[in-house]
């Protein structure tokens, strides 16, 4: 028995994110995520690897995802709908609840912003929903007689999961993106001791240790507080989901404790819509924002306003969320023509922006002159902040999470490749567990555990249970040689229950393996004892 | 495995209660109160009963003269809570495990848990848990009004549990206190505290639903929603020998909790089958006073049941369940347009969600402007918190989640102020808004505590006013301390079980191999010309023992120990034997048998095993071989048995060598010598 692992994406890289793992005959896909750097066929996994004939109902059990980002669930409405997937689909209920929105936001940015051909349709969206089943966490889920499916708390974004999976007697995990330090508004991840044969696991941070995350917080705080103080704007440009929310709740907290009464905006695209997915889905942020929903529920947020055009010039300070994220069109991008020749104002960024958008260029370059298009140049005075704190554990996290588990064996995915290289190195040394990092389209081959059932007999069991003490005495003469402390530590008397019992495994023809007390043997013989 | 039912309960609001003993592990199946009989109770006097509350308790020497039911007959004093009686039989400190299986069957766990020495794992679903702590909050903030009236006594012992008080109740009051046999006197706890709840909740574990929790390494439990209420669940207990499935009160239609999850309880060796809800099926339903219900009758339809597996698709009980709810509320209607106020202290949180939904849409749909409140004093957190447990509710409720609506309309209705909210009746925002005619829910449906007793004392004279109530056993008992009753009555029945028609072929497709049913429902059923699995009936307050289960139990061996095992192989019986040597390990309910490499162990005892009969010949063949001159003769031994040989060998050594049946005894002053003759006597024999 073995397990084979396809990785047709995020295989030495970040981006569509696609794992196919062939457990005990059973093919399922992990994540399956779009490229946001490519336009190309390098946009999508590439699905004929799975099945040349394209049949992908018969070669593939179920498609479990993990999160909603794009780049885990980017290509699913494609694969279902154009490619012709038709079996389960399994995510938690918060992914189920926002992935379609992440879909639609991206398709109309593609088509209506971009002007692009695009991949799949709204109502493929809507029809590819369909076939999801929403999953709770820990909830065994029991796809088929042998193939069973449990999610674990990830903490990377809202619903994040970890996926547990058993078929006959081969176990693995594979993590999708997870945080181990809880957040503001989420927790830590959390999983059970497992035995695993496998684990899959990111590795974005492989290297990198971080250090607290709050330092991070205030440090962003701080700087937004300075630029409203002195009359600023303050734009924040993000997608829809997660971050808009995330930065949101830790603004709000800021508010009330400095009193502050400066306005905060979210742009018509974001939204309340959004917040109310997040409202409903406050049992999945972390404790300390779950005990406090009756008083106050942490997504009702006070202080925001919506956004109308006619304020883009009005005077004073505010602070405005915007989409798209990484200023890459839309409104985002209009805010910030208004906004950035004013170095009163201020403009934050993630760490990560793709290549090609107006947040790469701020981010990239100290060039004060940016080209929006042939016609229009930037003059950019605006100060720029870079969002130091990222939803991924660090090379630590996964170190822990790794000895925590303990699987036979380890594949890293999700990372850049000398990273993960360190890392591989790293676990094999100090862990003493092989581990792998395929690039895309390739695979691996691992064993899988075996089992062979039998039958044990009620005496055998119980004589197991037979309580077998042993007292030791331990006298002066065997301590002396150790030191004070050991001997201090050592009692005098020692106890040991070590229970033993004699089992023989008898194999009969066309019958069960069984395990008898050896006084069952000879009944099972016909045969009598001889003692010498 | 041992089961004893301890009480079957008595319908919604008094789920049953077993004791189950399986693997060695003690098992509590819920632990409810029984709340109706808080009905032998009066009410929290007015400063009008008080008159007859105190000359009740002056007049020292009544009499009863005629078994005569009247409010003053009721208990005026501090009431207590009666729970499980037979559960007092049994040593809280030796339960092992409790399983909730919904929020009602939690309400009389705080009773145990701050019992001495209690140390069972409390096993809860997390949304029944969370409802029934509100639930539990609510009941101890309404006892608080007792307490505040009569104040704390400092005798330990109420005077109404007396014999002699007994003797001179009403015979309905005497059974309620005491049960039919007059033994369940033991039953009566006072009330618990808010310390009690909070405790209590503190040594709870909580679950989802299919979420797999290994008691002590033997025990797999797993619940399934039930369909009954929020959380409510039955079990799956999986062990080393077997699986068993319990099955309490399920519903196959619920518009508000997650549906009866059938399938999961499929294939079980055996299947607790504990819903009662059929027992009141035949029961007449007594209609209001001044008010015929047409709908009150036997509301559970004729089944039209079809395959085995479409129990949902039978869509009629739900549009029954619908029609009644529009009934009610047209009712409710009428009487706000009537200029009456509707008083609803129903507690079945389905039923208040539905019926709110429903008479605000109809309100307005018939532009009656009238005020709607909720008056208790947890309704407030239980609004909110309905909200944000999409993972618990029912699919169509789920599907308001995915298209970003709200899963229950009043978070709508509480911004649109068209529902009002209030913790209790004395709180100022509601004196100051409160407007008649208004509908107004609020519990408790015992009609002895919370705010439907000050309600109820306001509307009982106005015959334009009307009282909706659950299904009550005695309707003539629960109106009593507010006779004489003017206001029109409502009484519904709303369904929380599986319908008679649909437990056998409910029972055929989950397959059980044993079923464990009901004594009292014995004669409603017929499993007679059952054979695809066998049932034993179960009566309270007896112990039945089913062996369901073979003696022995599934193990796995690891791989890599298998492949180091030695074969024997005993050529006549074609059986091949090997002697394990290996680490036993009991995880999540299965046996492994791992691979050891503690030295300790393997290096122990090795006193094998050996059978078969030394045949004497081989044996002196193999003395002559190692050099060993020897004779042989048959002769008895001290029993006398004939079958005993005598080997005696003279050179080199002297000794004697008895060959018995079942023993080979090696007489020699020389240890070397018969160390030398147990080796080759090792040789022959077979060993394990």
């Amino acid at each position: 028995m073995a397990i084979e692992t396809l990785v047709l994406g995020a295989g030495q890289e970040v981006g569509k994110s696609c794992v196919v793992v062939n457990i005990n005959g059973k093919r399922i896909m992990f994540d399956c995520g779009m490229h946001m750097g490519y336009n190309d066929h390098r946009q999508f996994p590439d699905f004929s690897l799975i099945s040349p004939s394209r049949n992908f109902n018969d070669a593939l059990s179920c498609i479990i995802i993990t999160h909603f980002h794009l780049d885990h669930v980017g290509a699913l409405a494609y694969f279902t709908e154009v490619c012709g997937y038709s079996g389960p689909v399994y995510m938690t209920y918060p992914t189920k609840a926002l992935a379609p929105l992440m879909l639609e936001d991206y398709r109309k940015v593609m088509v209506n912003r971009r002007g692009e051909e695009e991949q799949f349709t709204s109502d493929h969206i809507a029809e590819c929903m369909k076939k999801v089943i929403a999953v709770d966490l820990k909830q065994t889920v029991q796809v088929d007689e042998d193939l069973e499916i449990r999610a674990y708390y990830a903490g990377h974004v809202i619903g994040a999961a970890m996926f547990y999976v058993k078929v006959g007697d081969a176990e693995m995990v594979y993590t999708g993106d997870y945080n181990m330090t809880p957040d503001r508004h989420l927790g830590a991840a959390q999983i059970d001791r497992l035995r695993l044969d496998l684990l899959i696991t990111e590795s974005t941070y492989a290297t990198t240790i971080r250090d607290s995350k709050y330092a991070r917080e205030r440090e962003f705080l701080k700087a937004i507080h300075k630029c409203v103080s002195g009359g600023g704007k303050v734009l924040i440009p993000t997608f829809a989901l997660g971050r808009a929310q995330e930065l949101c709740i830790l603004l709000e907290d800021y508010w009330e404790r400095m009193n502050l009464k400066v306005p905060i905006y979210f742009s018509a695209g974001l939204t309340i819509q959004a917040n109310m997915y997040y409202k409903m889905l406050i049992g999945w942020t972390s404790q300390k924002i779950k005990d406090t929903y009756s008083t106050h529920n942490a997504f009702d947020f006070k202080n925001v306003h919506k956004f109308e055009r006619s304020m883009l010039d009005a005077p004073g300070p505010c602070v405005l969320f915007a989409t798209p994220g990484m200023i890459s069109g839309g409104f985002s991008l209009e805010v910030f023509k208004h906004w950035a020749p004013s170095e009163n104002n201020l403009v934050t960024l993630p760490g990560y922006c793709l290549a090609g958008t107006v947040g790469h260029k701020l981010i990239s370059g100290k060039s004060t002159n940016i080209d929006i298009d042939p016609d229009t140049q930037i003059d950019v005075r605006c100060q720029i902040h870079q969002l130091a704190f990222s939803p991924h554990t660090d090379s630590k996290g996964i170190m822990d999470l790794v000895k925590f588990l303990s699987p036979k064996h380890v594949i890293l995915v999700h990372g850049e490749k000398p990273k993960m290289d360190s890392l591989k190195e790293r676990i094999h040394s100090e862990l003493e567990i092989p581990c792998y990092n395929p690039a895309n389209n390739e695979t691996v081959n691992i064993p899988s555990t075996n089992y062979v059932n039998a039958e044990a007999s009620g005496t055998f069991i119980r004589n197991c249970l037979n309580p077998n003490f042993k007292f030791q005495k331990c006298n002066s003469v065997d301590t002396r040689d150790s030191t004070l402390i050991d001997r201090n530590l050592t009692p005098e008397l020692q106890v040991e229950d070590e229970r033993v019992a004699d089992g023989v495994l008898v194999m009969e023809s066309n019958k069960k393996a069984k395990i008898v007390h050896r006084d069952e043997v000879l009944l099972m013989l016909d045969e009598k004892k001889q003692e010498a | 495995m041992k089961f004893t039912c301890l009480s079957k309960g008595r319908g919604f609001h008094f789920p049953p209660c077993h004791m189950l003993n399986c693997c060695g592990i003690r098992i509590l199946l819920d632990c409810p109160l029984d709340l109706s009989a808080l009905m032998a109770f009066s009410p929290v006097p007015t400063s009008l009963d008080a008159f007859s509350f105190e000359e009740s308790n002056n007049n020292e020497k009544r009499q009863k003269i005629e078994d005569l039911l009247e409010a003053k007959s009721l208990i005026f004093a501090e009431p207590w809570y009666k729970t499980v009686n037979s559960l007092h039989l049994w040593n809280a400190s030796l339960i092992d495990v409790i399983l909730i299986s919904s929020p009602m069957g939690i309400m009389g766990l705080p009773f145990l848990t701050r019992r001495k020495g209690f140390s069972a794992k409390i096993y809860v679903t997390l949304a029944s848990a969370r409802l029934g702590q509100l639930m539990m909050e609510d009941l101890v903030s309404m006892h608080a009004e007792f307490r505040q009236f009569y104040g704390l006594k400092e005798s330990n012992f109420p005077p109404w549990l007396r014999q002699e008080e007994l003797e001179i109740l009403p015979s309905v009051l005497k059974e309620i206190l005491a049960g039919k046999d007059g033994v369940e006197l033991g039953a009566w706890m006072p009330m618990y505290s808010a310390a009690d709840v909070k405790d209590c909740m503190l040594k709870i574990n909580t679950l989802n639903y299919a979420q797999e929790v290994c008691y002590n390494g033997t025990l797999v439990i797993k619940a399934f929603s039930s369909g009954v209420e929020i959380g409510s669940c039955n079990w799956i207990l999986n062990g080393p020998k077997g699986d068993i499935a319990y099955l309490s009160n399920s519903c196959f239609f619920s518009a508000h909790a997650m549906a009866f999850d059938y399938r999961s309880l499929r294939g079980t060796c055996a299947l607790i089958y504990s819903d009662f809800s059929s027992l009141s099926d035949t029961q007449d339903i007594e209609d209001g006073d001044n008010y015929t219900d047409p709908t009150s009758d036997k509301l559970l339809p004729p089944s039209s049941f079809q395959d085995s597996d479409g129990f949902n698709l039978n869509s009629d009980e739900d549009l029954e369940e619908k029609e009644k709810l529009v009934f009610i509320c047209s009712c409710a209607i009428e009487c706000v347009k009537d200029g009456g106020s509707v008083l609803i202290p129903i507690n079945r949180l389905g039923t208040i969600l539905q019926l709110l939904e429903e008479m605000t849409t109809l309100l307005e749909a018939s532009a009656t402007e009238v005020p709607v409140y909720i008056i208790s004093s947890v309704a407030e957190e239980l609004l909110v918190w309905l909200n944000i447990i999409p993972e618990w509710l029912c699919k169509q409720r789920q599907e308001r989640l995915f298209s970003g609506e709200f899963l229950f309309a009043h978070v709508k209705l509480l911004k649109e102020k068209k529902i009002h909210v209030v913790p209790d009746i004395h709180s100022h925002g509601f004196l100051k808004n409160w407007r008649e005619p208004c509908i107004v829910f609020c519990p408790h449906w015992s009609l002895r505590m919370g705010p439907v007793v000050h309600l109820l004392r306001r509307w009982c004279g106005d015959p334009k006013s009307l009282l909706i109530l659950e299904d009550m056993e005695n309707l003539e008992l629960a109106l009593l301390p507010f006779k004489p009753v003017a206001m029109k009555v409502l009484q519904c029945l709303f369904p929380s079980g599986i319908g008679l028609q649909k437990v056998q072929p409910l029972l055929k497709t989950l397959q059980p191999k044993t079923v464990l049913f009901p004594e009292d429902l014995r004669l409603k059923t017929n499993f007679s010309c059952e054979k695809s699995f066998s049932v034993s009936y179960y009566t309270e307050a007896e112990t039945l023992k089913v062996s369901r289960q073979k003696d022995s139990s599934e193990i796995k061996i690891a791989a890599d120990l298998a492949s180091q095992f030695y074969w024997k192989t005993f050529k006549k019986e074609g059986i091949n034997v090997n002697r394990l040597k290996g680490k036993l390990l009991m995880e999540n309910g299965r046996h492994h048998l791992f691979l050891d490499n503690d030295k300790k162990t393997s290096s122990g005892n090795s006193s094998l095993l050996r059978c078969g009969l030394l045949d004497s010949n081989k044996f002196l063949a193999k003395l002559s071989k190692m050099g060993i001159n020897a004779s042989m003769e048959r002769g008895t031994d001290d029993a006398g048995s004939t079958n005993v040989r005598i080997v005696h060998t003279e050179k080199p050594y002297k000794a004697l060598i008895e060959i018995g049946n079942t023993s080979t005894a090696i007489t020699t002053v020389d240890a070397n010598v018969a160390s030398i003759l147990y080796k080759a006597i090792d040789n022959i024999l077979d060993e394990v």
